[in-house]
């Protein structure tokens, strides 16, 4: 396939099977490869689709700072983009993210400030937005709020998957900021009224839930319940066993955020099949685990891996 | 019928600094009374004008109760039960 350039292959990312991991022909299991994105995520979507619909209302002009709280693939992501457009990028990252992030990060010229790991993106988020008000002409695209975020997911990966597998049953992906579940949530919701929204989200050690009172609690402002029907927790140990069986089985090599995304799918496959019901059940590989290598979640015994993920920002 | 329920570090001052405790109860609403009986306050803590705090999920075996029938969610013995407060990720 042919682009005018790199923003322009963003997307139309390939569906592959899992013929084994599919407990039997009625329910299988198909995986959305987003990590064949350019900067290698799905944040490749939202992150251009904020920077374009910026440009487009006249909140982005030339030489502007782009400010942004990310735990990592957005900014990566917003890092590349901007790098091309020539903006300058602020990213506010919680400290107990992986090296690799912040490599990638400085390599396309983004600026790191680290917030305190205690309270996670909470933190990140709070402190991006005291940075806003101190930078009143910085622009801040703030994914967990952007519509922007989500519409990318309701024009690119809803209608991908759908014209890929029209007989998808299922659809499930990582909790963040909701913008991929909320955009594909709502397209189904318009356009296949029965596929089923599944949400993974990833539960962390204890020290990113250190908040000083449940008043700092954080819903982005993107959620809307009605959209998604279902929601799982899904703890460390279960992220790793997942995501190094879809490696064994499947040959993907994907993060740690995608084994938590597999669980969730596999809990739904092995729900259908005892009910004796069909399911074509779509799950987004977010990303490679090439980012993730130095948590060691990838060598050793689950128990080794969990240990050496506590504390850590693992999706 | 016993129920484990993971109290958040936020909450503990109810629980003697126990990061886990047993409750029982049919119901996610009658555990929570369960547990208000024996850990005065928290119930404040997690139930306002009879639903869930805004930044309070509880999980059953690991599901969000908000799309398993809330406080109405049923429970049966084994049933692990985990609260946490909303936090961002992405």
């Amino acid at each position: 396939m042919r682009y005018d350039g790199l923003l322009a292959s963003v997307g139309n990312t390939p569906l592959v099977g899992l013929p084994t991991l599919s407990p039997s022909p009625d329910v299988r299991l198909w995986a959305k490869l987003e990590d064949r994105n350019p900067t290698g995520s799905i944040k490749d979507r939202p992150a251009l689709k904020m920077i374009e619909m910026a440009e487009k209302d006249g909140t982005l002009r030339p030489g502007c700072t782009i400010l942004e709280p990310t735990s990592g693939n957005t900014g990566i992501s917003l890092a590349m983009a901007a790098s091309l457009k020539g903006y300058r990028l602020v990213c506010v990252m919680p400290e107990n993210t992986s090296e690799e992030r912040r490599q990638l990060l400085r390599m396309w010229g983004a600026e790191i400030y680290s917030s305190p790991a205690a309270g996670g993106s909470n933190e990140a988020v709070r402190v991006a937005k005291q940075m806003a008000e101190e930078h009143p002409d910085w622009v801040m695209l703030y994914q967990y709020g952007n519509p922007a975020n989500a519409l990318a997911h309701y024009e690119g990966t809803g209608p991908e998957v759908l014209a890929d597998l029209p007989e998808v049953t299922h659809f499930v992906a990582g909790l963040g900021t909701t913008g991929t579940l909320m955009g594909v949530g709502r397209f189904f919701r318009e356009h296949k009224p029965d596929v089923s929204i599944v949400a993974a989200e990833p539960r962390y050690g204890e020290l990113v839930y250190g908040l000083r009172n449940l008043d700092e609690g954080f819903v982005p402002e993107l959620y809307d319940a009605s959209l998604i029907d279902a929601r799982f927790s899904v703890g460390p140990r279960d992220a790793v066993r997942r995501v190094r069986e879809l490696l064994e089985a499947e040959g993907i090599f994907a993060g740690i955020s995608t084994g938590a995304i597999l669980h969730a799918a596999l809990g739904q496959a092995a729900k259908s099949l005892k009910a004796g019901e069909r399911a074509d059940i779509a799950f987004v590989v977010c990303d490679g685990g090439w980012k993730y290598l130095s948590t060691g979640a990838y060598e050793g015994t689950v128990d080794q891996a969990e240990d050496r993920l506590e504390g850590q920002l693992w999706a | 019928m016993a129920i484990e329920v993971r109290i958040p570090t936020i909450l503990r001052t109810y629980t003697d600094g126990a990061k886990s405790v047993d409750a029982s109860g049919a119901t996610l609403q009658a555990l929570i009374d369960d547990l208000e009986s024996n850990h005065s306050g928290i119930k404040d803590r997690l139930i306002e004008g009879g639903q869930l705090r805004r930044f309070v999920n509880v999980y059953v075996n690991d599901e969000d109760v908000r799309f398993t029938g809330g406080l109405e969610t049923e429970l049966s013995d084994g049933d692990q039960v985990v609260v946490l407060p909303a936090v961002a990720g992405g």
